[in-house]
């Protein structure tokens, strides 16, 4: 059963629309330690078509991780994260989001929609790509993901 | 960085039966980076009286953040986790799960339950040890943290 969750590649999707925080987060996860795949949608809506395998997403995976944003085009992440911890077959999956809000309303609201952890992106390149690292070492390494991909 | 007044120390509430992985667990919260106090407790009444603020935890801080192991005598880790997560007064506070069981079951199950992650305590001493410390510098120095 270990040996099976090895081999499996750790499937991202990234909620993100800034181009520039997707080439960042795109290169650190290219170069990370395990086989991964990072899907990138750009606005709510698109999220929950990805999620819900809708259109052009028909034949999506399903995510082992998501990484939202809050502040995004045509439909809020917050509205995604709460369309996704009430649906019964994608609530499990975790929820990082990864957002410039450093609002304690923000903060605390996500948490109580069920996010699985809140970061607050960092201005800064490097220390945007420590974040992305961070992320990727433990969501990947050290946390058992519920659908089995991962360490 | 995660978003507490600076000097303020991190609360955390550790629910662990076994007092080999309370010291060990200790040690790496000593030696972070980031300002925190351990509280232990050893069973799930006990960690339902100490969130509660009940009898001898009256003037018990709120947590931070909790780290829960499953197997506890007395009240169920997954019974602490389900109590927790839907009580509107700390269903906000991140629980990691940090337990000896790799079962599908109770990972899906505790993910269900709204646990923020689920990690496996490694048998050996170093690797439990750096994964104490990827807790420690994850959720108190990268993570935003919600006031409670």
């Amino acid at each position: 059963m270990f040996a099976d969750r090895d081999e499996q590649v750790v499937k991202i999707l990234l909620v993100e629309d800034s181009i520039g925080d997707i080439r960042l987060t795109q290169e650190v996860f290219k170069e990370g330690k395990l086989n991964n795949e990072l899907y990138t949608v750009k606005d709510g809506e698109e999220a929950t078509s990805f999620l819900h395998k809708k259109g052009p997403y028909a034949n999506s995976p399903r995510p082992d991780l998501i990484l939202l944003d809050l502040n995004l085009p045509k439909k809020d992440g917050r509205e995604v994260l709460k369309e996704i911890k009430s649906d019964k077959d994608l609530a499990r999956i975790p929820v990082v989001v990864l957002t410039t809000s450093k609002a304690e309303e923000d903060i605390e609201r996500t948490y109580d929609l069920h996010a699985n952890c809140y970061i607050t992106k960092p201005i800064d390149i490097d220390q945007f790509i420590h974040v992305a690292k961070s992320i990727e070492d433990f969501w990947f390494s050290i946390v058992k993901l519920p659908s089995g991909a991962g360490g | 960085m995660n978003g507490h007044d600076y000097g303020k120390p991190i609360d955390i509430l550790l629910v662990e039966d076994n007092p080999g992985d309370v010291r060990l667990t200790l040690e790496a919260f000593k030696e972070g980076r980031v300002f925190n106090n351990l509280h232990v407790v050893n069973d799930g009444e006990q960690a339902m009286d100490f969130l509660n603020r009940k009898g001898q935890y009256e003037k018990s801080p709120k947590p931070d953040l909790i780290l829960l192991d499953l197997n506890l005598p007395k009240m169920d880790g997954r019974a602490v986790l389900a109590e927790v997560k839907s009580d509107p007064n700390l269903r906000r506070i991140p629980v990691v799960i940090l337990t000896t069981s790799k079962a599908e079951e109770d990972i899906l199950r505790t993910y269900d339950l709204h646990a923020n992650c689920y990690i496996t305590k490694p048998v050996e001493l170093e690797e439990f040890i750096s994964i104490v410390r990827a807790i420690e510098n994850f959720w108190l120095s990268i993570v935003k943290l919600p006031q409670t």
